[in-house]
């Protein structure tokens, strides 16, 4: 699948953001959350930012942005406007709870919108994961580990930048850190579960099956037109095996080697700030990285008829 | 849940519908044009059409891109710049017609020759040849001569009819079809059609063709033969059915030359047929126990045996003759199983079939006819098997022998014209050899005259050959010479060639039309450009001057010093008449017309136009009245109604006469174009039934042929086994006859004209070593030659073109698809880019023509892929043959015909460094065009989207 | 609206004969010049005269080259969208865009509603969605949805174009729902079948399988029993006999 930077923006930026909104609302709502208001407002205004910087850009990457809007309407059916209504429902209770957190209004609700805005959180991630998860053309997407890698890497990029900006407001706490360790630890380990997976499994469609002849062989002789069209621009990308390889170690390398080392380092030194830091530096490449390659090595049925031999 | 949105369902197809003629090929389908807001909105093809009935071809449907092409021509254009810069001025038509005029004019008042006016594509031959006629010079023909001639010849001197398009397989009856090198062919809808009733029918076809695409792939049995080796595959099949005893034998007597009786004693008359003094051939009447007239109807001829003439002579039947050569060890199945590649096996089965299906599962009609002798008969019976052959054979060195040896099948399995066989269509059959003479001797080309008569016949023997006083060759392209004696099309492929080295001699003035020789038709392609930019020690152009008409930017325009530029087929009037090249079916007298459904939105002319005027303007008879006015002032629509080739016989055969009544025949209708307009633009003329079958001897039918004009003879046409006019021409070669062949062409035409069929191999690979592997082109489906390339959706499809080689020869060298390999022969080589396959003759490689284009032209961006992907296998091809033993050299082509030998071509391949194809020339200069749009979004107004 | 019709009244849909197909693409040129000024006009093109032209096409013809067993062919393929009972392209379609209709089962995208989001063409294993860049929607074989109910134009002509246009008559359209409908029947026939079949989105049209030869026919006969003499010589005697004009 041709991996278009707008959805690789989107996927990771607003992943982050819902993350970041997870652990926020959760500390929150558990009374973890130290500091005042404004430290509850700036955090929750970047996964806010985030979030939307996301949205935007995979609205942009639409033909017709303009009618964005009615991409609301399906959800009964589709994950795409599912994903798009819990985004647009869990902007309300966090932004109520921005709101209150940048009044300094005290409020018996503030907990409730927290519990709210962590739900509408995984719901939506949950959702992007099912986007991709529920689409039975592409094997290494239809996966029930897909909607969890979502979820766990969206909560590991918030939990690292929760734990950076609690530092940067010097209310730096152990516990933040292990979560931001555990979870990344737990990101990188589905990955690797993940990447096996999608290597174990060759494909249970084959080009015989798609032309419904030629099960002793076939060969692609003339492709219906000299220059890729849509279908083989989008759904033909194909990234080299060697290549793979080499990204995957580098996404493994930067989403959970490095995070979890900067993270240790940050809770058993006094620079944890600039550990955090060098922690979401690392796990944001990683994760693009992964966003990248989840694309690039996804392969889709209809290759089958490009010459493609098992999809 | 929401509602289902409501959608426009009727929403009118467009504003206006017109129904006119497609001109995307020359098959010639009727189309049904709807317009919308004087756009064209959708073309499909006319139900009622006798030639597509309906359907549509890929390019016929890609129409509107080929009209709104961005390469269109918009004004006649002068030359600036030095020929092929690219360089021109837009001139106005007045210019450009006094210039053409001044400069033919001239010609035409001292030396007519010195014109040469070859056309191509068109199809309007009758009034072409009429014009070149008028005009005096020898030098015109279309361009069968490097199309198809060997078939057209092949079958009008064996059967009055050819395979081409002077006949049908009878798709609704036969049962067996066999198939020999064609990927699409003229009749490129009616095949399609045809093939389709076949499957629906479960009728058997068979394929002989190197390649496996297309028709090919959906045979039910496909024969991968060696290129060139057909005259051996079907010399085995003849061999079985002889070897079997399964022949016609009452349909070779009865309609054939089998039972005539031939002089086998050395000397001048030796294998001519014994005459009687009134000229009848003799045979054998074993009623009489005497000699009879072979012409005769009550005779029992004798097809075996051997008789003594009153002088002494011995003479032989043909058909003893046939079958010694045919049984003879040469074509035994075993013996020629390797050179074709097909297994011995195979080759008898096919024989077995055919011969089951000729006779145990013949066809009865109950409908009676009467013969050509006034015998009625009750019953039509038909032996269902058809073929059908076009470039496959054609292009070949051997071509016209094998054609000729096909014919021969289908005549000893008496499937000609019977039902289920092969199908004539009106106005064939014409006699064997056809009436129709070459004109163009030397002693007929006068200042101011115009030509004795038509250009291009079929020479009956050396008498009929247009030749100069000392013997050489009339004219420029040396058809009708010792060169290629029975060219009856010419040899366009000779022309430049030729005028650039002034052999036989210069011209003047090059006048063509819809060709282009600067690329895909011709052979040797650098050497051409060189031919078309030699300059002599003066400075001069070798050839001073082109005239060009082309409706597009293509590789030739570049190359003109004067362009006349020519309207789409939807701008234009036309006119496919039966005086040239119908649309006639088995079953229907047919010709049709083209007319403006759009009006022209640039600076451009129909061609037949201009040619009238120009025939005006330099005085030509037949377009000038006595008082000097413009015999036809309405242009060609004036010419296609009231142009009379003979009292009552015009362009169009519908609706003669004053009130429309009469048909073929009739004087000219001043309302005749309306009736075809109401038409649908076509005009048909059904045959009774009685009528259908056995034209070549059926009374009915060849009376109401003579009475429709579309005949010259009452008499039946006899199916020349033996060709008596070769046979000729060779004893000239020996010695015979005031008309002798230089020295240097005794042997090569002993050698070849051999008055019964037989094979010999292709020259190319006789002359040529190092050149291991075939290669030949096919046609895509979707692609006309080179003007396919410049419609934005065609060329989608096929951008580039592709080697394809078996797997095995690409495993022999290492390679694997989408390598780059280089393709050499002995003229030259290409670099091009790889495909395998397995369905391809493992000695053959192959690729899609005319997809190479030449940077610069068609409107195309220079890094389109056509020009640095795709390639041409003209650029290996010689038009001449590596020297022979007398040291002349023959141009690549078959000595009898002149056919140009496109397929005999030989390679070497490997592997090769770099990508890109090669040869990569210069841009063509192309500032007097348009820019073409980076984008199209053709059809959002009509439905007001942007 | 995305989500599918229980069922629907008809199943519309075409049938492909893959043993008379030559591969013209008559089909493909014929739904391109349709289409592009029809319901989901137009069907645009980039880079039309130049280095990489593509546009948005609505059905394509492959070619391959097929072996099973010993038989092997050159098959040409139409490939346009099938229609499907049950494809996941609607369902996914976040705008309602996409859609089955109730009476006759065609799938369709609402020009005027598609957000142009290409989730929809993710979802179809066929490749039969082929979105149009310049007009930012996706496209896709309407199968002539104004054609085939169009009062405007003859009755005999209410049928898709490529259809119409197809010069073997390798295309059929018809109601796939109706067992006794010609195209139901051939594929009865025919031994029709699904393209991945296995992948469970149920399409309508179906693919008529090439046609493995046919027995082959009498084998040679045997040389006429002969009395004595070489072949020519038997051959003569043979052709020695009373034939009259
Ligand atoms: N290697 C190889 N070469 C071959 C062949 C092959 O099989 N292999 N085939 C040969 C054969 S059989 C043929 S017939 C030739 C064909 O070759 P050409 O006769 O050269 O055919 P086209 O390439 O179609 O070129 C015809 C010209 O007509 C122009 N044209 C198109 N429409 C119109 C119109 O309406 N009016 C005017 N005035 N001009 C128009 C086009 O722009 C083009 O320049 O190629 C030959 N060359
Ligand atoms: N779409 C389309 N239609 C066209 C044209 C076009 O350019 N495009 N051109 C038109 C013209 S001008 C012509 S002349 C006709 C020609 O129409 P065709 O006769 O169909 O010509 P080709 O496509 O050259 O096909 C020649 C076939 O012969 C096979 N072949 C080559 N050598 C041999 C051999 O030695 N033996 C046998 N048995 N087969 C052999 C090749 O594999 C190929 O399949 O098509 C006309 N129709
Ligand atoms: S075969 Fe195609 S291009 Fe040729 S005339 Fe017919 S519709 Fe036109
Ligand atoms: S073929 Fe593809 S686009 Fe058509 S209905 Fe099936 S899944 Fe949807
Ligand atoms: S591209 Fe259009 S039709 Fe397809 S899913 Fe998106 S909105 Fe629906
Ligand atoms: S049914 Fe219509 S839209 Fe569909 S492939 Fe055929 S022509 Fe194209
Ligand atoms: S039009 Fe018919 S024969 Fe031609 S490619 Fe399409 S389905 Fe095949
Ligand atoms: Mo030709």
């Amino acid at each position: 699948m041709h991996p278009a930077y707008s959805v690789i923006f989107f996927t990771t930026a607003s992943g982050a953001g819902y993350g970041l909104l997870f652990w926020l609302s959760l500390a929150h709502l558990l009374g973890l959350l130290p500091g005042d208001g404004w430290t509850g407002f700036t955090t929750i205004a970047v996964a806010l930012v985030l979030i939307t910087m996301g949205l935007l850009s995979s609205t942009l990457h639409l033909g017709r942005p303009e009618r964005a809007i009615r991409a609301f309407s399906q959800w009964r059916s589709s994950w795409l406007s599912r994903e798009g209504v819990a985004a647009v429902a869990t902007y309300v209770p966090s932004g109520l709870l921005a709101l209150f957190w940048l009044t300094g209004t005290e409020s018996i609700w503030t907990p409730v919108l927290a519990l709210l805005s962590a739900a509408g959180a995984v719901v939506t991630v949950y959702c992007t994961g099912m986007i991709y998860a529920s689409l039975r053309t592409i094997r290494q997407w239809n996966l029930p580990l897909v909607p969890l890698i979502y979820l766990v890497l969206s909560a590991a990029s918030g939990a690292l930048l929760f734990a950076l900006f609690m530092a940067l407001f010097g209310y730096g706490s152990v516990w933040i850190g292990v979560v931001a360790l555990l979870a990344t630890l737990a990101a990188g380990g589905l990955k690797i579960a993940y990447f096996a997976e999608i290597d174990g499994n060759p494909g249970r469609y084959t080009a015989a099956m798609a032309l419904g002849l030629g099960k002793d062989g076939i060969r692609q002789l003339d492709p219906p037109h000299t220059r890729p069209n849509f279908v083989m621009r989008e759904m033909g990308y194909s990234v080299a095996r060697k290549h793979a390889q080499k990204l995957r170690r580098l996404a493994l390398l930067c989403l959970c080697a490095l995070p979890v080392l900067f993270t240790v380092a940050a809770l058993l030194t006094p620079l944890s700030t600039t550990f955090y830091l060098l922690a979401v530096l690392s796990a944001a490449l990683g994760l693009v990285t992964e966003r990248w390659l989840f694309f690039a090595e996804a392969e889709h049925v209809s290759m089958l008829y490009y010459g493609a031999a098992r999809a | 849940m929401g509602v289902q949105p409501d959608i426009e369902l009727s929403r009118p197809v467009g504003d206006t519908l017109r129904k006119t003629t497609c001109y995307m090929c020359a098959c010639r389908c009727g189309i049904d044009v709807h317009l919308k807001d004087g756009k064209v909105r959708y073309i499909e093809g006319n139900r009622d059409h006798p030639v597509n009935k309906g359907v549509l071809c890929g390019k016929g449907s890609a129409g509107i891109m080929q009209h709104y092409s961005p390469a269109r021509l918009r004004a006649p254009l002068k030359r600036v710049g030095p020929r092929g810069s690219g360089q021109f001025k837009e001139i106005s038509w007045d210019e450009a017609l006094d210039t053409a005029a001044d400069w033919l004019g001239q010609i035409r008042r001292t030396d007519p020759k010195r014109l040469a006016f070859f056309t191509g594509r068109d199809q309007s031959q009758s009034l072409t040849g009429l014009w070149a006629m008028q005009f005096g010079t020898p030098n015109f023909a279309a361009h069968g001569g490097f199309c198809s001639v060997n078939m057209a010849a092949g079958g009008l001197y064996t059967f009055g009819g050819a395979f081409w398009e002077f006949g049908d397989p009878d798709w609704e009856l036969t049962k067996y079809f066999m198939l020999f090198g064609v990927a699409e062919d003229h009749a490129s809808n009616p095949i399609k059609i045809g093939i389709g009733k076949l499957k629906e029918r479960g009728a058997k076809i068979v394929s002989v063709n190197p390649v496996r695409t297309g028709y090919n792939a959906v045979a039910d049995e496909w024969v991968g033969i060696r290129p060139g080796t057909d005259g051996l595959f079907v010399g085995a099949l003849i061999y079985e059915l002889f070897r079997t005893e399964q022949i016609d034998l009452d349909y070779l007597v009865r309609y054939t030359n089998a039972p005539w009786l031939v002089v086998q004693d050395e000397g001048a008359t030796q294998g001519l047929f014994a005459r009687d003094e009134a000229g009848n051939p003799m045979v054998w009447d074993k009623r009489t126990g005497a000699f009879g007239n072979g012409r005769a109807a009550e005779i029992q001829p004798a097809l075996t045996g051997s008789y003594t003439l009153p002088d002494g002579r011995t003479v032989r039947p043909v058909f003893e003759l046939m079958a010694e050569r045919y049984l003879s060890v040469d074509y035994s199945p075993e013996t020629v199983a390797e050179r074709t590649g097909v297994p011995a096996d195979q080759m008898r089965r096919i024989a077995a079939e055919l011969a089951h299906v000729a006779f145990r599962e013949e066809i009865v009609l109950d409908r009676p006819w009467t013969d050509w002798a006034g015998r009625r008969h009750d019953k039509m019976i038909g032996r269902p098997i058809s073929m059908h052959a076009m470039r496959g054979i054609s292009a070949h060195s051997n071509g016209f022998q094998t054609c000729r040896m096909i014919h021969i099948l289908q005549i000893l399995l008496g499937s000609i014209d019977c039902p289920g066989g092969f199908r004539y269509k009106p106005p064939y059959p014409k006699q064997t050899p056809p009436n129709l003479l070459p004109h163009g001797a030397a002693g007929d080309i006068k200042p101011e005259m115009p030509l004795g008569g038509p250009h291009l016949g079929f020479p009956h023997g050396p008498e009929h050959l247009l030749l100069t006083d000392e013997g050489g060759p009339s004219r420029l392209d040396k058809g009708f010479s010792w060169d290629a004696p029975m060219s009856a099309h010419g040899l366009m492929h000779m022309v430049i060639n030729n005028a650039a080295k002034k052999d036989p001699y210069g011209i003047d003035v090059l006048f063509m039309y819809m060709a282009n020789m600067a690329w895909n038709s011709s052979m040797n392609v650098p050497g051409t450009l060189d031919a078309l930019t030699a300059k002599d020690e003066n400075g001069e152009y070798k050839i001073p001057r082109i005239i060009y008409s082309d409706a597009y930017y293509s590789e030739t325009v570049p190359f003109a010093d004067l362009i006349l530029p020519d309207t789409t087929y939807l701008e234009r009037w036309d006119c496919i008449s039966l005086l040239d090249r119908p649309i006639s079916e088995p079953d229907l007298v047919a010709d049709s017309i083209r007319h403006p459904v759009v009006e022209p939105d640039r600076d451009v002319r129909g061609f037949q136009e201009v040619l009238i005027d120009l025939g005006h303007r330099i005085r030509l008879p037949a377009f000038t009245n006595e008082d000097g006015s413009p015999k036809y002032p309405g242009g060609y629509p004036d010419y296609m109604v009231n142009h009379q080739r003979k009292p009552g016989i015009g362009p169009l055969a519908g609706w003669r006469g004053e009130d429309g009544s009469a048909s073929a025949v009739g004087a000219p209708n001043p309302d005749q174009l309306q009736r075809y307009l109401d038409n649908g633009s076509f005009f048909g003329l059904p045959i009774a039934p009685e009528h259908s079958y056995f034209r070549h001897a059926n009374r009915g039918y060849l009376d109401w042929g003579i009475e429709k004009g579309i005949r010259m003879s009452a008499d039946p046409t006899i199916f020349q086994l033996y060709s008596e006019p070769l046979q000729k021409f060779r004893l000239a070669a020996l010695g015979h006859g005031p008309k002798q062949p230089p020295d240097t062409h005794r042997k090569r035409i002993v050698d070849h004209f051999d008055p019964l069929p037989f094979w010999y191999p292709p020259f190319e690979e006789q002359m040529v070593e190092g050149f291991p592997l075939h290669a030949i082109t096919q046609r895509p489906m979707h692609m006309y030659h080179s003007w396919g390339s410049q419609n934005a959706w065609l060329r989608q499809i096929t951008a580039a073109n592709r080697l394809y080689i078996h797997t095995s020869v690409g495993q022999g060298i290492g390679i694997e698809d989408d390598d780059w390999v280089w393709l050499t022969s002995h003229l030259g080589r290409v670099r091009c880019q790889v495909r395998l396959m397995d369905g391809v003759n493992p000695h053959t490689v192959w690729t899609w023509n005319a997809i190479g284009k030449r940077r610069g032209a068609w409107g195309l961006d220079d890094d389109a892929p056509e020009s640095n992907e795709g390639f041409l296998l003209n650029h290996l091809i010689s038009e001449l043959l590596p020297k022979g033993g007398g040291g002349y050299r023959y141009s690549n082509s078959d000595p009898i015909t002149g056919q140009a030998a496109w397929f005999d071509l030989r390679v070497k391949i490997e592997k090769a460094d770099g990508t890109g194809t090669e040869p990569l020339f210069e841009p063509l200069g192309n500032d007097s065009q348009p820019p073409a749009p980076e984008k199209l979004a053709y059809g959002a107004k009509f439905r007001d989207r942007t | 609206m995305t989500s599918l019709p229980n069922s629907t009244e008809r199943k519309l849909g075409l049938v492909i004969d893959l043993d008379i197909c030559v591969g013209c693409h008559a089909c493909v040129t014929s739904c391109k010049e349709w289409n592009t000024g029809g319901y989901s006009a137009p069907l645009s093109d980039h880079d039309p005269y130049g280095a990489d032209p593509s546009g948005a096409w609505l059905n394509r013809v492959h070619s391959f080259e097929v072996t099973d067993g010993d038989w092997s062919r050159t098959v040409h393929f139409p490939r346009s969208c099938l229609h499907c009972e049950e494809p996941a392209c609607v369902t996914v379609c976040p705008t309602g865009a996409s859609y089955k209709r109730v009476e006759d089962g065609i799938v369709l995208v609402n020009p005027d509603t598609c957000i142009g989001c290409k989730l929809c063409s993710w979802a179809c294993p066929y490749g039969a969605r082929e979105y149009d860049y310049d007009h930012g929607v996706m496209k896709k074989c309407t199968l002539c949805v104004d054609r085939i109910y169009n009062e405007t134009i003859p009755e005999e002509d209410r049928i898709p174009a490529c259809v119409r246009a197809c010069p073997t008559g390798a295309r059929a359209f018809g109601d796939l729902g109706d067992p006794d409908s010609d195209v139901s029947q051939s594929v009865e026939e025919r031994g029709g079948f699904n393209l991945l079949e296995e992948f469970g989105y149920k399409p309508v049209n179906k693919y008529l399988p090439p046609r493995k030869p046919v027995e082959p026919l009498p084998q040679a006969a045997e040389e006429a029993p002969a009395n004595t003499g070489s072949r020519l010589e038997k051959l003569f005697a043979w052709a020695d006999r009373a034939l009259s004009r």
